[in-house]
């Protein structure tokens, strides 16, 4: 009976972690391709950045 | 797991993206260039006779176009790597995902990323009045955050407690305000602005559909295939 309880806990554990990464791999990609304002990812992703809605200039 | 989320991502995003980028290159982009043509002062509106509202916009730029495309997929595969995660989590409650539910989920996404943030900072065409980028930009993230709890809590919410908080995450961030310029000085003509608008909108909004189809059909063949899901 114990054996299992960790068993569930641990199997969770393990699902939830990749979740976690997934997103944050999204968000992150997002924040650099989206929003930083360096000079040239700006101009390069300019065009996008106005279609796609995200605040530009 | 982590394999599954992505490769689903990978190609969902990069199906949706490519599609995304060419609708944007037909019907965004030329109203793009057509303001930037009053955004850099070759045409002055209002600036004693009238200007023909038919412009020469010049061709396909291959450079700028293909970085567009790119960035395009770069962004819709990051977007599917949040959606696929959000989907993952919901199936470890007993959620099911496949492509006609990926849909919803991508109206969803639409509505936390376009339609949110854009009630009060509407789709920008070059050349238009704003306040401080990084002003918008504190506001946009929150926004966006909060927009997507909002949604989820719509989606699983089980009673009026958490529909009514997904209400008051939806709105609060317009009650409080966006960023908005002091003066209006853009010299770009309203119907270009509002036709940008309209269409930065609609694109994304057939952008996210495909996201989420796309997203739900590769994560559920990707279960079939790892044995996660079992086959019916």
């Amino acid at each position: 009976m114990n054996t299992q309880s960790t068993v569930a806990v641990s199997g969770s554990k393990s699902k939830l972690l990749p979740i976690i990464v997934s997103a944050f791999i999204g968000m992150a990609a997002i924040f650099v391709v989206g929003h930083v304002q360096a000079g040239a990812l700006h101009d390069a992703a300019h065009d996008v950045r106005h279609a796609t809605g995200f605040p530009c200039h | 797991m982590f394999t599954r989320i992505a490769v689903s991502a990978l190609f969902a995003g990069s199906a949706a993206g490519l599609i995304a980028s060419l609708l944007q290159l037909i019907f965004v982009q030329p109203v793009l260039l057509h303001a930037e043509l009053y955004e850099s002062g070759e045409l002055v509106h209002f600036g004693g006779e009238a200007i023909s509202a038919v412009q020469d916009l010049g061709g396909i730029e291959v450079m700028r176009d293909a970085l567009s495309i790119a960035f395009t997929i770069m962004i819709y595969t990051a977007y599917a790597f949040i959606l696929i995660a959000a989907i993952a989590y919901s199936e470890e409650t007993g959620n099911k995902v496949d492509a006609r539910q990926g849909i919803i989920w991508g109206v969803a996404g639409f509505i936390a990323v376009h339609l949110a943030p854009g009630f009060s900072l509407a789709p920008e065409v070059p050349g238009v009045a704003a306040a401080d980028v990084y002003a918008r930009q504190i506001w946009w993230f929150p926004t966006v955050i909060a927009a997507a709890v909002a949604m989820w809590l719509i989606a699983f919410g089980k009673n009026w407690m958490m529909w009514g908080l997904a209400c008051i995450l939806l709105i609060a961030p317009h009650l409080i305000g966006a960023p908005e310029p002091s003066v209006f000085e853009g010299p770009v003509p309203t119907e270009i602005g509002a036709l940008f608008a309209a269409r930065a909108f609609g694109v994304g909004l057939a952008a996210w559909v495909l996201t989420g189809f796309f997203a739900g059909y590769f994560w559920h063949k990707e279960g079939l295939r790892e044995g996660e899901v079992a086959a019916s």
